[in-house]
């Protein structure tokens, strides 16, 4: 239905625009202009076309201040993991160079635009170059790009360089396959055992991960599908792995993302700063877990109609999603994430079944 | 005023024996114009050799025809991403078996994303502008007959024109075309076992390329020689307009660079076909263990981003040479600083070969080389701001005349800045962390790379129809083409950018999987009709193009009072350009609206006057 009514919206304004457009050639011939130069612009095309130009700055402005006014709402809320804190202020610093430049720029450029539009007889400025500004502008870009080269190497530096053998933190293995998530933890020895493809087809296929069984490190080693859980305020270590293509493990709350290359372990770490309950409590959360379920309210409504089930209401989880794409089901590859305190945590993970019971 | 005079004997000096070097060349070539062929159908409008004539069928097959299919597709998938899993006609239509019940499939959605990529960034943005363009405009830019070798650019343009029927022959291969992401990264798209589109789909992808490659080389070589040696009497290198500047850097950068996706994709044909792993290891699919080990797809991406990014440039300096071009002749006025657009178009180009791995920073390569190319990365943005800058000051004080043309120069412009600018943060590792591979990086290089290459190529098109075709293109429809691509192109890349910034990933076949993108769909909804209203807004330029070739009003030798030299040559179609002596240069492109002179505008060819200054020469 809405495709149908866009359809005859841009078909009747291609009409209208039609129409207009004869009606412009239509007055341009009455007036006498000379035949042979009609396709070249006029003084009142210029006229014209400049002013456009001005509006169309205010357009570039209107948009802007529309989108950030009604869509920063939609934005990921504050950043759930520690090093979070410093990326989000980076984005945050870098837009604001990126705005003031944007506004300044459009407006000269379409300022420009408007103000010198042709006039007939009006010779322009005769002006080839000018060494002095040529240097401003490309010093102080410059100089701005250099501090923002500075500060964006020492903030990767210090997320991307983790002391990988720190006793203190977690491991987790994130393992991608098309087209789901597990993860599998240490366990007690914090040291996750060998494991390799080759060992997938082991104990009836029910290695899902493809643990050497033959490595004492591994039997401790837990795997969980559909959710997995981590402290909150413990340092983890994800060693990610593929089994089949590249996959992208992106958890957006904690502004982390690494590839899964399958033949290699990659790695990435954060330290989670929020519990699933805390962040279910903040005020942005809150508010777009309300806006979402009015939405799937409204849409369970169709689908009832219909006389097909309704939606589930919505409950906001950190999530770990595929960014790289992958194939068929690239876009429902999922795995919820639940940051619990230390103490459920605990509770949690001493009640998964260890490798060692498969291999009975 | 001595030292000036002194300057102008010596620049006189200089040119004549440049010029005396070139007298044998230009003897041969007007022996060669006077010797006429006896042209059939088959040579004249099929197998031509003459320059103008393969400008034109890169223009029609290349930004035509293969636009025309690349746009269509992205208007399917903008369909189904507003209204997910809809039942529409058009996919009956289009679709077939892909399309069971009015409904895309997923796999279909993934191909269509993958070839629309694959046609715009390879067929229209590289083969169809530089070809159109560098065909048409360096032989008659230069004053040269024709370009070096009229063979290997014949051959160039039939090789392009192989590889657009292979391409769009894999769109109707039983298991699907190629659906692996333009980049075709591999496993993906090394298996067949992981995906339907990288059976036979793949393979074809795979040679279309390779035979583009060849034809993109050939065609490279050819300008660069063309540039350097068939310079007419007085063009110096500091003569040459931007464009001819923009295209010579080009190829160079495609000769340098297109090489390698061609071993990438030799390689990955390898381990498909032949068992080798140079990508591939420890792979598991389908309840089997596959005999690949040692090899890693992170050298592929290393390899496709070494072409991969310089590509972008391939596709951008081209459209930047245009509308410098344009916006110098209609604002009346010298481009501002011609020499440092030169050294700013350099400078792009020595940077773009050793920024690539900014593709990477999350790939699983070592992070100390996300410094180093976060580094090379923001460096690349000084010489992109400079043109910036310099575009706006060419508009100061100018007289601005509004022909379409110079609409879209202004709006590349634009388009460039706010594209741009976004590339300060995808550019940096560390922000790039959580925007990668989201909507946020597809509304950056569509506007960077995709609206502003296209702004240049419509720009181009507009100003350069009448050389093309001795008629003008309406500029009503012209203006209006503009306005409404202008004003969905910001409607549709704009609201782009937050999708991507609320965490939404690139390539997903509907966000419905997720509750928590619910609040995203009405957003979707808007980039859809603008996208809509974009593609309409192209059926006029489609339209105005096909209407003004055959019916258009007859153009005058130089419509928009230009000084470069293709205005020099006739009207009409002419083997060998100009009928008698080629002309010669005495001065740059750019001395519009120069004091002393009578008009606004002075000719390349009119010698420096006894008493005129010379500002630059």
């Amino acid at each position: 239905m809405i495709g149908l009514f866009t359809a005859a919206v841009i078909l009747l304004m291609g009409i209208a625009i039609w129409q207009i457009s004869k009606i412009y050639q239509l007055t341009q011939s009455n007036m006498g202009i000379k035949k042979e130069n009609s396709q070249i612009a006029t003084e009142k095309d210029n006229d014209l076309q400049g002013k456009l130009m001005f509006a169309f700055l205010v357009f570039i402005y209107v948009v802007t201040i529309y989108c950030f006014w009604n869509y920063t709402k939609v934005l990921l809320p504050d950043s759930a993991s520690e090093h979070g804190v410093t990326y989000d202020r980076l984005m945050w610093i870098s837009f604001a160079i990126i705005l003031f430049a944007q506004t300044i720029t459009q407006a000269v450029l379409h300022y420009f635009a408007y103000k010198y539009r042709g006039i007939k007889n009006r010779k322009a400025f005769f002006l080839t170059h000018d060494n002095n500004l040529e240097l401003i502008w490309t010093i102080i870009p410059a100089i701005v790009f250099f501090c923002l080269i500075i500060y964006g190497m020492v903030t990767w530096s210090a997320i991307m360089n983790f002391d990988d053998q720190d006793e203190d933190a977690l491991i987790i293995e994130l393992y991608a396959q098309q087209w789901n998530w597990k993860a599998r933890y240490a366990g007690q020895d914090n040291v996750l055992g060998d494991a390799n493809v080759r060992f997938l087809n082991d104990f009836d296929g029910r290695n899902s991960v493809g643990i050497d069984s033959s490595d004492p490190n591994g039997w401790d080693d837990i795997v969980v599908t559909q959710e997995f859980h981590i402290p909150v305020n413990k340092k983890i270590i994800f060693k990610m792995r593929s089994q089949d293509v590249l996959h992208s493990a992106y958890m957006p709350h904690f502004r982390a993302q690494m590839n899964c290359v399958p033949g290699m372990i990659t790695e990435f770490s954060f330290t989670p700063t929020k519990t699933t309950a805390e962040m279910r409590m903040n005020s942005d959360i809150a508010a777009k877990v309300e806006r979402i379920n009015k939405i799937r309210y409204d849409n369970s409504q169709k689908l009832l109609a219909k006389g097909e089930e309704a939606l589930d209401p919505y409950q906001f989880d950190y999530l770990l999603l595929c960014a790289k794409i992958c194939g068929t089901s690239h876009y429902n590859m999922q795995m919820k994430i639940i940051v619990d305190t230390e103490k459920d945590y605990d509770k949690w993970i001493s009640s998964q079944p260890a490798f060692s019971s498969i291999m009975q | 005023m001595k030292e000036k005079e002194n300057h102008r004997i010596r620049v006189k000096m200089e040119s004549k024996e440049f010029g005396d070097l070139l007298d044998d060349k230009n003897q041969n070539s007007d022996f060669h114009q006077d010797h006429h062929h006896k042209e059939t159908f088959i040579t004249k409008y099929i197998f031509s050799q003459d320059h103008k004539m393969i400008a034109k069928q890169y223009l029609l097959t290349g930004v035509l025809f293969m636009g025309f299919i690349g746009i269509a597709m992205s208007l399917l998938f903008r369909l189904q991403l507003a209204w997910p899993e809809e039942s529409f006609a058009v996919y009956d239509i289009f679709l077939g078996k892909w399309a069971p019940e009015g409904v895309m499939d997923p796999n279909i959605y993934l191909a269509l994303v993958t070839i629309h990529g694959t046609i715009m960034v390879f067929f229209v943005l590289t083969a169809g502008l530089s070809g159109t363009f560098s065909n048409l405009l360096i032989p008659l830019q230069i004053g040269a007959r024709d370009m070096a070798s009229g063979f290997l650019n014949m051959l160039s343009f039939w090789l392009f024109f192989l590889s657009s029927v292979i391409m769009l022959a894999s769109l109707f291969v039983e298991a699907g075309p190629a659906a692996a992401g333009w980049t075709v990264y591999p496993p993906l798209s090394a298996l067949p076992q992981a995906q339907s589109g990288s059976g036979l789909g793949m393979t074809l992808w795979l040679i279309s390329m390779a035979v583009f490659v060849a034809s993109s080389l050939l065609g490279s070589l050819n300008y660069i020689v063309t540039v350097i040696n068939l310079r007419t009497k007085g063009m110096s290198l500091f003569r040459l307009p931007l464009t001819i500047w923009a295209f010579l850097v080009t190829a160079i950068i495609g000769v340098i660079s297109f090489p390698v996706l061609l071993s990438a994709a030799l390689l990955l044909i390898m381990d498909r076909s032949f068992g080798t792993s140079f990508f591939l290891s420890d792979i598991f699919v389908q309840g089997e263990v596959l005999h690949y080990q040692g090899g890693s797809p992170v050298l592929f991406e290393h390899l496709f981003w070494f072409l991969g990014h310089p590509e972008v440039y391939i596709v951008i300096l081209p459209a930047l040479g245009i509308t410098s071009e344009i916006i110098a002749t209609n604002s009346r006025k010298p481009i501002f600083g011609y020499r440092a657009m030169v050294a700013s178009i350099l400078a792009i180009a020595f940077l773009s070969t050793i920024v690539w791995a900014h593709h990477m920073f999350i790939s699983g390569m070592n992070p100390f080389l996300g410094s180093v190319f976060t580094f090379t990365t923001l460096l690349i943005a000084i010489p992109s701001a400079v043109k910036a800058f310099n575009y706006i000051a060419t508009l100061w004080k100018g007289n601005l005349q509004f022909n379409p043309g110079m609409l879209f120069s202004i709006g590349l412009v634009s388009t460039f800045i706010t594209g741009g600018l976004t590339g300060i943060i995808l550019g940096d590792s560390t922000l790039d962390i959580n925007v990668h591979d989201t909507y946020f990086v597809v509304a950056h290089f569509h506007l960077v790379m995709g609206i502003s290459a296209l702004y240049g190529l419509f720009a181009g098109v507009y100003h350069w129809f009448p050389k093309l075709f001795k008629r003008m293109m309406n500029k009503n429809l012209g203006y209006i083409h503009f306005w409404i691509t202008a004003i969905s192109a910001y409607g549709v890349f704009f609201p782009m950018h937050f999708i991507g910034m609320a965490g939404l990933p690139r390539r997903y076949y509907t966000n419905t999987a997720f509750p928590y993108f619910d609040d995203l769909a009405d957003i979707n909804v808007i980039i859809t009709v603008f996208a809509l209203l974009a593609g309409f807004a192209q059926l006029i330029f489609l339209y105005n193009f096909i209407y003004s070739m055959f019916y258009g009003q007859k153009t005058v030798q130089n419509p928009w009072k230009s000084n470069t030299l293709e205005w020099t040559a006739p009207i009409k179609h002419i083997h060998g350009n100009w009928e008698g002596e080629i002309p010669h240069v005495f001065r740059w492109a750019y001395d519009y609206s120069k004091p002393g002179h009578k008009e606004d505008f002075v000719p390349q060819t009119v010698p420096i006057g006894d008493k005129e200054e010379i500002t630059e020469h």
